[in-house]
């Protein structure tokens, strides 16, 4: 049986990683989940959160944005809309990734008065966002 | 026939030409890689999403569930037409291609009886079209300021056309870009957005996902945001599009004024000859009438 599969990190603007990845945290919509070779094919969203790679040289962290993951038995693909190396996340960009959130957050309440679902999506988003801030040790700055 | 003066005049007047387009061809030459390998980068990401959605696509496809930006809003009356072009010209035929493919489709549109709208982004589209279809515009969206095509761009020009899908301001939109194919050859393109059509390949086996959240959360999700990757994918192509059409258009602009300046040259050094002759005729022909 593999104990490795094929992790890749695509974001719409570079390839971030690409290696043999024995298991991968992912955190999705409905929660974090960990991948690991074999595993049943799914289909999952993400949250903004830390995505976790464990391989043979080490582990490797990402912050990630939101996006999706397709699992197969043999690969994992992440696909994120905005994706940083863990290390690359100061406090700056963390500043304005959660300044594009609040806006976001902001223009929703302003359209959908009458309407929670889309309100509570971006509010759910935005509290991720926060707690992903507060997990890597950055301020969020209210 | 021109003057010796008015031929230097002209001579270097030609030289300075030349030196700017050669400048600029070489601009366009340093840019269209870093075009190209933005779009080889992004390439992954899009046929990843792709894949997916066409998996997706075609589950939901049957159902009278499916999200409006997959199934269409039952009608096809209006249309959008997203007419991307360049922000700068002296790039040969490039935005008057996409110019033109936009505005047959507007007629051919137009003439069969549905309401066209025009979204433009870049400036010199809207420049040419404005002239036949300047009352058919609802907005244009200015990239001049953008020096590095970022995915935020995209998102930008993907949320304006979505909010006008959600607000049923039209029915089907499609946008208009110039694929990359080298750096003399570039196809404008048309190709339908809303309702999304995704092109896997119906061969690859029908793997059974399991869906976190729902099958149709996730189409949900998904759709807006591949908006936004076919909008991002399209900007990339149009990037490279225009610099391979400015290196070559700024390359034979090169080549044209060098052969003007050599048959210039020619013209000034048969006059400078001629002046000389003239004046050894009439030395000569004074010595001898003395």
């Amino acid at each position: 049986m593999a104990d490795t599969m094929q992790f890749d990190l695509v974001s719409p603007e570079r390839r971030l990683a690409s290696v043999q990845a024995s298991e991968v945290q992912i955190p999705g919509a409905d929660g974090d989940m960990t991948a690991m070779a074999d595993h049943a094919p799914t289909i999952t969203t993400l949250r903004p959160g830390l995505l976790r790679v464990v391989h043979s040289g080490g582990t490797d962290e990402y912050v990630v944005s939101g996006g999706f993951a397709e699992i197969t038995a043999g690969s994992v693909s992440v696909l994120a809309e905005e994706a940083l190396p863990r290390g690359e996340v100061t406090q700056e960009v963390f500043d304005r990734m959660l300044g594009a959130a609040r806006d976001a957050h902001a223009q929703v309440v302003e359209t959908f008065k009458n309407e929670p679902g889309p309100v509570d999506d971006a509010a759910k988003l935005l509290a991720d966002m926060v707690a992903m801030g507060t997990h890597i040790g950055l301020d969020p700055r209210q | 026939m021109p003057s010796l003066k008015d031929l230097k005049n002209r001579i270097s007047s030609v030289k300075s030409t030349r030196k700017i387009t050669k400048a600029m061809q070489m601009v366009a030459a340093a840019k269209l890689r870093r075009a190209q390998d933005a779009a080889e980068q992004a390439r992954p990401y899009t046929e990843r999403f792709n894949a997916v959605m066409a998996g997706l696509a075609s589950a939901a496809a049957g159902s009278a569930t499916a999200p409006k930006l997959l199934s269409g809003t039952g009608s096809d009356q209006v249309y959008l037409l997203v007419v991307m072009t360049a922000e700068r010209g002296l790039c040969g035929g490039f935005n008057a291609n996409i110019a033109k493919l936009a505005k047959q489709h507007a007629t051919q549109l137009i003439a069969a009886g549905k309401t066209v709208k025009i979204l433009t982004v870049g400036k010199k589209g809207r420049d040419s079209l404005r002239r036949d279809f300047g009352n058919l515009f609802v907005a244009h969206i200015d990239l001049s300021a953008v020096k590095r095509m970022g995915y935020a761009d995209a998102q930008g020009v993907a949320r304006d056309v979505l909010t006008r899908f959600d607000a049923g301001e039209f029915d089907v939109a499609t946008m208009f870009y110039s694929q990359f194919q080298s750096v003399i050859s570039q196809i404008p393109t048309a190709q339908q957005i809303i309702p999304a059509k995704f092109e896997g390949d119906d061969n690859a086996e029908a793997m059974l996902y399991d869906y976190e959240p729902s099958e149709e959360a996730i189409l949900a999700d998904l759709l807006p945001r591949g908006v936004a990757t076919a909008i991002f994918a399209a900007l990339l192509e149009n990037g490279a599009s225009e610099q391979g059409a400015r290196m070559s258009a700024m390359d034979n602009a090169t080549r044209n004024a060098g052969d003007m300046i050599d048959k210039l040259t020619i013209e000034y050094n048969r006059s400078r000859q001629a002046v000389i002759t003239n004046e050894l005729i009439e030395i000569i022909s004074g010595a001898e009438a003395l």
